[in-house]
């Protein structure tokens, strides 16, 4: 099974014997990795659950000041985001390196569109002073204590808007990576991880769209 | 006569910079042995600090009653985050696991050295909190105490939430390397009986470590902006916080045992030299443990106000994670019948975890009864219930661990006699300690009282004492255990006669671990089948 | 010896397919909301979600073609999630609920909650 130490690529660590070894090892940690992501926002899931199940009306009401136009808009561009990284990886598997790194660059313009956007949202919140617990100060929602769905929603909304911002690092350590030729069609093992990162905190949005935006 | 080889992973590299840099995981292990084994001793001290205050009645007798809540808070977290959720994993794990599977590494070498970095990152924020005024809420930071006292919550809480994340990264790793990097050989079901605890133990790491993340997240932006979703004038719920923390916090208490129970399953058949009675219920039981671990936290809140509909829940499901601890205890039990005992400190300390985890574990039932707790519940029954399991439990496997590994980690054996004596002295020492305290609790003492009436002096004297002899004790072990590292006799491969891999390389291992990649032909305890002589001289 | 010596190349068109599955879905649950269905409101936009999410795992994270292992490991974040949140919701929505069914069934048969007698008060001075 062990290939002599010449044959060895040189992506390939001393403790593994072979590059498929490797590789599966790689993939399953990064699997493990994206369950404790899950748990993680699991918390703040949670949290929704309980507080929207005592207010149901609060939350109701509420989420009537979220603008849905903004949200969908974002829902757009991480879904499409997310498309361009799968091709990102399509490209690689097939050497096409050029194609690679235009296509994380897209990615990278998409995440930042995200961000932006989001910016309007939180300023525009600020502006009105829907802010979370002690600092709310908006007084146009029927309801028992109103403050309590945006803690829920800045909650939400900051700790995926820190995995984006997460994301885009990793991102462009990729595009330095991809422009260094580390990476083949041989061996692409870091840029596969990067694009589950990168759906996951996808797939997250395509919960947080419907539960904060749309209720009723 | 043995020696030690000239070319080992003790003398592979010199100097501290290539310890603070390896990648190997033996020495991550003694990394972790070293910062560990500090905070052990930093927790002890908290320990006898409480027992010489309680050692009589009067008031602030040795310390402040304001700094006694300090005291205790300190104790646990240290002892808790500190101390016994890394123990076992990071250090006999580390070690023994990659040996034990004949592999040459962990899978992410680079990731377990930075989980050590994570944890003495988290390490030096905790006692950065020490420095800056301290918590005393208790290791359970309960809201709203812990959200509005005015101390150094918030640097003790992102301790631990550093510490959850090196944690994290330990059993991502582990699990990875027992899915990937077993030798030629090693199936599933020749694995020993540590690496299924270590399995097991990786799932809880990894499924629950997070939740406590996310938790005290919220604890932290709860003081800093009042985000008010733990905070019931504002229509909040401090209950919730509650289940966020044993959501994590009762999986943690397997992180715990887990581990240790897979070093009793070594241990056990090692020096009884017979095989295991029942490998696959016990290496069953472990991943059942791991699951029902996860179904039963709400019985640390049965006089929290939650709903008595869920209490009944808990209550009932608590019972269910009996079922595969006695199944391990019964199993081995039937593996000493008919052994070959010897009784190398390694063994005279399974015994000690034996006698000690099942009384921890049968009061863990008069505990999980909906109605007795309510009585019992805040008293010091509580406290001498989960010191049953944790230092009994775990504490007492890490140290049957360490004696039987020791000669593996450094090729040199320590004072039998000297060890004799210090096993019987933690074991006596602990027994006093804590069997006057499940008596104080049944007389109705409540835990975390700096002060008491003359009625609980006797027992309170009792415990204290008692407590006195078991860090003489552990002080002891510490000293000849150090003193081995240098001056013991070099103990050969394998000084026990035991069956798995680790034991088939020299003492100390060799960098790469084996001279050549080892394949498993028999099963870990397969003592009918082969006859391993013990090396030791005598 | 390469780490992907038979690379898994998907077609163009799945991926872009997919996509075009996931915006339309979007658009779906956006429609969904602003018709007032009650209660199955929540059932479709999570229904919605469910499987925009399970067409990204499947076909962009691969887990459709990958080793069922990791299927496992995705659902088992999924179930530990469930366990977590409808536990605490079984406690957070009975909370108190016990008082009703004392009202209902035990206080008027049995003598111990007797309010007049002595034990009754110590029993009912606890509850409260």
């Amino acid at each position: 099974m062990e290939a002599s130490y010449s044959d060895r690529p040189k992506h390939l660590a001393h403790h593994f014997a072979e590059s498929k070894q490797q590789y599966d090892s790689a993939k399953l940690g990064m699997w493990l990795f994206l369950l404790t992501e899950v748990l993680l926002f699991g918390g703040l899931f949670l949290a929704y659950s309980v507080f929207r199940a005592w207010y149901p009306e609060t939350f109701v009401n509420a989420n009537k000041e979220l603008n849905v136009i903004l949200g969908g808009l974002n829902t757009i561009v991480l879904i499409t985001s997310s498309v361009t990284m799968a091709l990102a990886i399509r490209s690689i598997q097939l050497d096409r390196k050029e194609a690679t790194l235009k296509y994380l660059f897209v990615t990278l313009l998409f995440a930042f569109t995200f961000l932006v956007i989001k910016y309007f949202e939180y300023s525009h919140k600020f502006h009105e002073g829907q802010l979370p617990g002690k600092f709310y100060t908006f007084e146009g929602i029927d309801g028992t204590n109103p403050h309590i769905f945006f803690s829920v929603y800045f909650m939400m909304t900051g700790l995926h808007g820190l995995h984006i911002l997460g994301g885009i690092g990793v991102i462009t350590w990729m595009m330095i990576r991809v422009r260094k030729n580390e990476f083949s069609s041989q061996y692409y093992t870091p840029l596969e991880l990067t694009g589950l990162y990168w759906h996951l905190v996808d797939m997250i949005w395509i919960y947080l769209f419907p539960m904060l935006y749309l209720i009723r | 006569m043995n020696t030690i080889p000239e070319q080992n992973f003790l003398t592979a590299e010199k100097g501290l910079k290539s310890w603070l840099t390896t990648l190997d995981h033996k020495r991550i292990g003694i990394l972790y042995l070293i910062s560990i084994t500090f905070f052990f001793f930093v927790g002890g001290l908290f320990a006898l600090m409480i027992r010489l205050e309680l050692m009589f009645p009067q008031d602030e007798f040795f310390i402040k009653l304001d700094d006694f809540n300090q005291v205790f808070t300190l104790h646990g977290v240290i002892m808790i985050f500190l101390v016994i959720i890394p123990s076992v994993p990071a250090v006999l794990g580390n070690f023994v696991l990659p040996l034990q599977l004949g592999a040459k590494d962990v899978a992410f070498p680079r990731l377990n050295l930075a989980s050590w970095y994570l944890y003495m990152f988290g390490a030096s924020f905790a006692l950065f909190s020490i420095f800056t005024g301290g918590v005393d809420t208790g290791w359970t930071f309960y809201a709203p105490y812990s959200t509005t006292i005015d101390r150094s919550v918030i640097s003790m809480t992102m301790a631990v939430f550093i510490i959850g994340f090196s944690s994290i990264f330990t059993g991502l790793n582990f699990i990875v390397t027992i899915h990937k990097l077993r030798a030629p050989g090693m199936t599933w079901f020749r694995m020993p009986l540590f690496a299924w605890s270590i399995y097991a133990t990786g799932i809880l790491q990894v499924v629950a470590t997070p939740v406590i993340g996310i938790t005290v997240v919220l604890l932290v932006l709860e003081r800093l902006l009042g985000i008010g979703i733990f905070d019931p004038t504002m229509g909040g719920d401090p209950v919730l916080f509650q289940h966020f923390f044993w959501f994590y916090s009762h999986p943690a208490v397997y992180i715990m045992i887990l581990p240790g129970m897979g070093i009793i399953s070594e241990t056990i058949t090692a020096m009884a030299h017979k095989n295991i009675f029942g490998y696959k219920a016990i290496a069953y039981s472990s991943l059942g443990i791991a699951f029902t671990s996860f179904l039963v936290w709400g019985h640390h809140m049965f006089v929290s106000g939650q709903s008595e509909f869920a209490a009944m829940v808990f209550s009932f499901l608590t019972f269910f994670v009996a079922i595969p601890s006695a199944i391990k205890v019964f199993n081995w039990i039937a593996t000493l019948y008919k052994g070959s005992i010897s009784l190398d400190t390694p063994m005279l300390y399974t015994f000690s975890f034996l006698i000690l985890f099942t009384i921890g574990g049968l009061t863990g039932l008069f505990l999980g009864t909906l109605s007795v707790n309510v009585t019992l519940s805040d008293t010091y029954f509580v406290v001498a219930h989960f010191h049953y399991v944790m230092m009994g439990g775990s504490i007492i496997a890490f140290l049957a661990g360490l004696h039987y590994w020791w000669p593996k980690i450094w090729g040199r054996m320590y004072n039998e006699k000297l060890a004799k004596i210090a096993c019987g002295m933690v074991f006596v020492g602990f027994n006093v300690t804590f069997i006057s305290q499940f008596l104080l609790g049944l007389k109705g003492m409540p835990r975390r009282y700096a002060t008491f009436t003359s009625e609980f002096a006797q027992l309170n004297g009792f415990s204290s004492w008692g407590a006195f002899l078991l860090g003489a004790g552990l002080l002891l072990t510490a000293i000849y255990l150090i003193h081995a590292v240098y001056k013991g006799k070099p103990a050969g491969n394998n000084p026990w006669g035991a069956l798995t891999l680790e034991w088939t390389t020299s003492s100390p291992p060799p960098h790469n671990n084996f001279e050549k990649s080892p394949t498993a032909h028999y099963g870990p305890y397969d003592f009918d089948k082969i006859v391993v002589e013990s090396t030791l001289d005598d | 010896m390469s780490e992907h010596s038979t690379p898994h190349v998907l077609p163009l068109r799945v991926y872009l397919g997919i996509g075009a599955i996931l915006l339309i879905f979007t658009i779906i649950t956006v429609i969904a909301a602003q018709i007032d269905l009650g209660f199955l409101n929540i059932v479709i936009a999570l229904a919605i979600a469910t499987t925009k999410a399970l067409l990204v795992a499947f076909f962009f994270m691969h887990l459709y073609y990958d080793n069922k292992l990791l299927f496992l490991i995705f659902a088992s974040s999924i179930f530990f999630l469930t366990v977590l949140i409808s536990l605490t919701m079984f406690d957070t929505l009975r909370r108190g609920d016990i008082y009703e069914i004392r009202d209902i069934n035990i206080e008027q048969d049995a003598i111990i909650y007797d309010e007049s007698s002595s034990v009754g008060a110590d029993t009912s001075g606890t509850n409260h």
